[in-house]
């Protein structure tokens, strides 16, 4: 319903990373991303996309600009409000990123770290509807039996789909996925997709996904941007993304 | 010059050969400065053999009537130093760990600060905390239980911070991103890391503790060191073996179960 609002959904203005002062990573990003929906960010290797997904929860402390998701400039908070902000964004990651000496289970339930205090955290006095979510979602991504299995007993697209799983205990605005498929074989990556997919379209959620396969970003996504040298090179639905682009993108064309 | 003579090979360049010689005179020079600096006198050299055959002669055979109820009772004791000692370390280390850690701590001020409580508690002997601690507490096992954990708390601290410090960064950034509180982040992506680390220290410096504490009552600690220095006072060179055969037979167990624990932990 709110989806026409200017302050609904993601927006970056000017976004700036420098890691060495003098060399931008990100020059100067203008983003407004709607909030529904699969938007994918595809360039090569060391142009910026991971640094840009994580300026907008702030795992990496952007240099200049700003990022406001549903209103709120999250650029603007410090302790307990990022904190609090941080919440409402869940992150998927390449190497899933999962405490391997847990249960499935409570990797899930680490996605509810951010609403359940440290006391019920250390006792594992996790509320019940908390475990509840956990087994819908378990069964949402296919592993219901997996439950106190441990994480690193689990095959890599297992392990994503906790990831996945893990995120959205977090009831998030925004699920950013960091090069999810790329530790995936090809059948397995499209899996974990269509699962990701599935389960956001029918949550509400919005996805920006970082993603070196552009078949895939062109077969999932609704909206591709495309980064070159730190910059976005490309902005549009998947069909009006051509060659000319992607040598523009990537550069060279023998590859094409 | 002809090619053969281009091909030839030697393991180190001129540079090397001269630095390693240079390294291996400074070892021997030091051996002989060392040997000159101990003042050996050659008539007690000399009949060294004659006196230690002497010793084990007096040693034997070991009055093993004394063990119960003297040494048994300092054994007992001397266990109680170690393990209350090692637990009373951990409490220590552990804050200190945190702030030595730099992925825990991102403040390099106090990783420095820490590490210095770390190295100023190894640098000083469990025996001279020991004195230090009769001092505070008067002579007594509290004493030896307090040197313990002081001497401990350097090593403990070092091994779990390294332990801290080698922990895969992505579980710390999952959690941070799902907007965790610090201390959530550390206990459930942190020390299930550290934990299989952490039980290994503790056994570890346990099966270290039972034998530094077995000296700590030579200076009124506690333990079965008072019981050992009260016979090598008395010449009771019979009781003696009783106590070094009783602390020999101590550290064996506790080195078997605690290699049988760790292997099991790993």
């Amino acid at each position: 319903m709110n989806q026409g609002l200017s302050n609904q959904g993601l927006s970056i203005r000017g976004l700036v990373k420098e890691y060495v002062p003098g060399q931008p990573v990100l020059r100067g990003i203008n983003l407004e991303i709607a909030a529904q929906g699969i938007t994918a960010v595809i360039g090569p290797s060391g142009t910026g996309k991971s640094t840009l997904i994580r300026c907008i929860n702030r795992l990496v402390e952007p240099t200049a600009g700003q990022v406001s998701l549903n209103g709120q400039e999250i650029t603007a908070l410090r302790g307990t409000a990022l904190r609090l902000a941080r919440r409402r964004i869940g992150m998927v990651f390449q190497e899933y990123n999962l405490v391997e000496r847990l249960s499935v289970m409570e990797n899930l339930l680490c996605g509810r770290l951010g609403y359940v205090p440290v006391w019920r955290a250390w006792l594992r006095r996790y509320p019940a509807s908390d475990i509840a979510r956990a087994f819908d979602l378990l069964e949402a991504v296919g592993l219901p039996d997996h439950a106190m299995r441990r994480a690193d007993a689990l095959s890599g697209g297992q392990r994503q789909r906790v990831g996945i799983a893990r995120a959205l205990m977090q009831a998030p605005e925004l699920l950013l996925a960091d090069e999810p498929t790329s530790s995936l074989d090809p059948k397995t990556a499209v899996e974990v997709l269509e699962l990701l997919a599935r389960l956001t379209g029918a949550a509400g959620v919005p996805v920006i996904i970082n993603i070196h396969n552009v078949d895939l970003a062109k077969r999932f996504a609704q909206r591709i941007i495309g980064m070159a040298g730190g910059a976005v090179v490309f902005d549009g639905p998947p069909e009006a993304l051509e060659a000319s682009h992607l040598r523009q993108i990537y550069g060279g064309e023998d590859w094409l | 010059m002809s090619p053969a003579l281009a091909r030839e090979w030697r393991r180190f360049t001129p540079a090397q050969r001269l630095g390693r010689w240079g390294v291996w005179l400074a070892m021997v020079a030091a051996c002989a400065w060392a040997a000159r600096s101990i003042d050996i006198i050659p008539e007690f050299l000399a009949d060294a053999p004659e006196q230690m055959m002497d010793l084990l002669v007096r040693m034997w055979p070991p009055n093993l009537a004394h063990y119960y109820p003297t040494v048994h009772g300092a054994l007992v004791e001397t266990l109680h130093i170690a393990t209350l000692g090692t637990i009373l370390s951990f409490g220590l280390a552990l804050p200190v760990a945190l702030l030595a850690a730099r992925n825990v701590c991102r403040n390099r001020a106090l990783n420095t600060l820490a590490q210095l409580v770390l190295v100023a508690s190894r640098s000083v002997n469990s025996l001279v905390w020991a004195l230090i601690f009769v001092a505070v507490f008067g002579p007594g096992p509290a004493a030896g239980t307090f040197a313990i954990a002081f001497r401990s708390v350097g090593f403990v601290g070092k091994l779990l911070a390294e332990a801290m410090e080698e922990a895969a960064p992505g579980p710390l950034e999952a959690l941070r991103a799902t907007g965790a509180p610090w201390a959530s982040v550390m206990l459930k992506a942190l020390w299930p890391q550290v934990q299989p680390a952490f039980w290994g220290v503790a056994l570890f410096r346990w099966d270290i503790n039972v034998r530094e504490s077995a000296v700590l009552g030579l200076v009124g600690a506690g333990g079965i060191g008072v019981v050992l220095d009260d016979a090598i006072n008395f010449f009771h060179w019979d009781r003696v073996a009783t106590v070094l055969l009783a602390v020999l037979a101590v550290v064996v167990v506790a080195e078997v179960v605690v290699t049988r624990i760790r292997a099991r932990l790993l």
